[in-house]
């Protein structure tokens, strides 16, 4: 298949099956550094198990899923992947909600893992810079104090979007980051994610055409686990199949 | 590095506990040993042990709940580890006996030689030196907790399966620990103890300086615990008791976590258990009851899980409460107790809550009386220290469902109350914020 060399994130012909029900199936996608890409598809197309496969949540049963051209995933797991620089938003945000917001960026804070590092950590003014930065981006810094829980849903998206920004990682994984906000807030996400991916690798998941259009990405539309059609937003969803498969519904 | 994590532990609540412990270290023994009999104000000679064996547990129930409270590991074998600490105490204390046990023999112990040993098992070496044993008090259940932690963990046995194995291990050496030939006393287990640090173990000066040690030693383990619940490790711990698979992704090894706290808890488990056996003067099997482990998560979750002073005072609460209803006292003691708890649930979450208290709390000994006459045609209430594991599971029961935030959360309720109240009285800055320089919140619109 494509070439390797030079991709941040490298999927060829993963399948996984749960109970004999294949949720992926035989599915090629890659991402370059420093670009975005957009997955569309209907419900149950497989976008979310993708993510789990990156991410080392769910072992594919075949295929190969590279990190940075040549660092294998599938050997990996969850603790390990994150630290390699892949970042992801779960679908259901899922922030630590017994917290404040500022501990939960803490948390995040791309810094040592280990136990002992933890244990002995204490707060330079860099981070507490870094961090105050953070949740001015994610207009969050009003409400640094507040328990995660006392958040609307729209704001813990963004909670977990800047956790993912103090997580300073290589490659983002963005399940449906906009469900539950406002349509300003929705345009907001959307020139955050686009600034994000100057310098970074972005996969975002939605079902929110007008955030896709103004992502204005490259658009790959999944349905039954596998690619269905490649290419500008326009493109593909001038596509007969994805038309009749998702947008005709 | 080591001062910041110090400075770090010793927050405001900390520092409070940490100096009242302190004043009862030196309190209790000035009033047993200086304060002369006859005085009101003297502390007997018997309840200097007793309280001291309160203390033991208290750090016994903030061990576990360093591991239950902060980061979600329901472990239903703790005791074990209390247990472990004990015996090797217990170990230290019998080779101190020498010659003077009943057989006389200056290295075995009277069971051994009872049972026929003709030379001490290996494990027993070193044991007469208190460093070594001192060691073995925090290696023993370190190691155990290090070992079972390593390897649940790693396979992520969470939840009920979790619980479940932990009191599978405590069960485990139960079983053990009863068999003569293990060589640690079968049933009867270690006893007799007569010199602990070349100073007999039943003078009332040891007893009292016991007693001050169980007290730093519980103050320690509040340092300790407030040090790891302070730092970035401790929300993590916290992260991974609510999301443990979100930590996952954030880069944390969920399993190490759990392992550093789980070692940290068994090990203050074992300091608890080796200053408790000599202030009881046996070490048995029985320690290792699965009841017992269940126990110091009652005393846990009544006193307020997830807080440092919670499980603190939970276990003294519960002992009290325990003593009132197993060491021979009357209907009235039990009922007054049982009437305190109902008042605090009927003012936390309605009387209706704490009218079915005090009717559960009738209904049990009725249900008994009836059930007698039934069989014997008497009708007979039942004893009161068979009672107790029924208070013991009521407690627990309707903690968790009127109380989910124990004693502490109680408190913390009735203080939010009152300053919610006084914020309406006065609905302007307090003058320590005014003078604090801290500009008035204005109300959030939204
Ligand atoms: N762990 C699992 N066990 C069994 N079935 C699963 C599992 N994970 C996903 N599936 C199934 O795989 C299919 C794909 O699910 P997935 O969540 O990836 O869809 P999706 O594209 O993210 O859909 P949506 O747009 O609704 O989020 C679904 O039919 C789902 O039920
Ligand atoms: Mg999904």
């Amino acid at each position: 298949m494509a070439d390797k060399t030079g991709t941040m994130l490298y999927l060829d012909g993963v399948s996984v099956s749960f109970d004999g029900f294949k949720a992926i199936n035989k599915l090629s996608i890659i991402v370059h550094p420093a670009e975005m890409l957009a997955i569309i598809g209907p419900n149950g197309a497989g976008k979310t198990t993708m993510m789990d496969i990156i991410t080392g949540k769910t072992r594919p049963d075949d295929g190969e899923v590279l990190f940075d051209g040549r660092t294998d995933l599938t050997k990996l797991d969850e603790a390990a992947i994150a630290n390699l620089g892949i970042g992801r938003k779960f679908q259901k945000p899922t922030v630590f909600e017994s917290q404040t917001v500022w501990d939960n960026l803490v948390m995040a804070l791309r810094k040592p893992r280990g136990v002992f590092s933890a244990l002995f950590y204490s707060m330079s003014a860099d981070d507490e810079a870094r961090i105050t930065e953070i949740l001015d981006t994610v207009r969050l810094l009003n409400r640094k104090d507040d328990f995660a829980a006392n958040l609307s849903h729209g704001q813990k998206q963004w909670l977990e979007i800047g956790m993912l920004l103090a997580q300073d990682p290589k490659l983002l994984l963005v399940d449906e980051p906009v469900a539950g906000m406002t349509d300003s807030e929705t345009v907001e996400t959307a020139k955050l994610l686009k600034e994000i991916a100057k310098t970074r690798s972005v996969v975002v998941v939605e079902h929110d055409m007008s955030f896709v259009r103004d992502l204005g990405s490259r658009v790959t539309c999944l349905a039954e686990g596998s690619v269905l059609a490649e290419g500008t937003l326009d493109q593909v969803s001038a596509n007969p199949v994805v038309i009749e498969r998702y947008l005709g519904r | 590095m080591i001062t910041q994590l110090i400075l770090r532990a010793l927050d405001k609540k900390a520092i409070w506990l940490v100096a009242v412990l302190a004043v009862i270290a030196i309190g209790v023994p000035v009033l047993n040993l200086v304060v002369p009999e006859g005085n009101p104000l003297h502390i007997p000679n018997y309840a200097v042990p007793l309280f001291g064996k309160y203390l033991n547990y208290a750090m016994l129930a903030l061990a576990l709940d360093l591991v239950w409270g902060y980061c979600g590991i329901l472990s239903l074998g703790h005791a074990a580890f209390f247990a472990l600490g004990a015996y090797a105490m217990g170990m230290y204390l019998m080779r101190q006996i020498g010659a003077r046990g009943v057989y006389a023999n200056p290295t075995l112990p009277d069971f051994m030689v009872f049972l026929n040993y003709k030379e001490l098992p290996w494990f027993w070496n070193g044991f007469d030196m208190w460093w070594f044993a001192f060691a073995m008090v925090l290696i023993v259940p370190g190691l155990l907790a290090f070992v079972f932690g390593f390897l649940a963990f790693r396979s992520r046995v969470t939840g009920v399966y979790l619980s479940i194995i932990t009191q599978a291990m405590t069960y485990a050496l139960l079983l053990a620990f009863f068999r003569n030939d293990l060589g640690f006393g079968g049933n009867n287990g270690l006893t007799d103890f007569k010199d602990i640090l070349g100073v007999n173990v039943q003078a009332a000066t040891t007893r009292a300086a016991l007693f001050a040690a169980s007290a730093f030693a519980l103050a320690l383990a509040v340092v300790i615990c407030s040090a790891i619940v302070n730092s970035k490790l401790g929300k993590v711990m916290v992260a991974v008791r609510d999301a443990e698979s979100r930590t996952r992704f954030l880069g944390y090894r969920v399993d190490n976590v759990k392992l550093f706290a789980f070692v940290v808890s068994a090990v203050l488990a074992g300091i608890a258990g080796a200053l408790y056996a000599p202030q009881v003067g046996i070490i048995n099997p029985s320690e290792f009851e699965p009841g017992n482990s269940i126990e110091v998560v009652i005393w846990t979750a009544v006193g307020g899980r997830g807080t440092i002073v919670g499980p603190i005072i939970g276990a003294i609460v519960v002992n009290l409460t325990k003593s009132i209803f197993t060491s021979g006292s009357s209907y009235i003691a039990a009922g007054l107790v049982i009437l305190i708890f109902s008042g605090i649930v009927a003012v936390a979450s309605g009387w209706t809550k704490g009218l079915i208290v005090i009717a559960a709390s009738i209904a049990i000994p009725v249900l008994y009386g009836l059930y007698q006459l039934a069989l014997y045609g008497s009708f007979k209430l039942p004893a009161l220290s068979d009672v107790w594991l029924y208070a013991l599971g009521g407690l627990f029961i309707f903690t968790t469902l009127f109380l989910p935030k124990g004693i502490v959360g109680l408190i913390a309720q009735w203080r939010t109350m009152t300053t919610k109240r006084e914020q309406h009285d006065r609905n302007a800055p307090s003058p320590a914020d005014v003078e604090a320089g801290v500009d008035p919140q204005p109300n959030p619109a939204e």
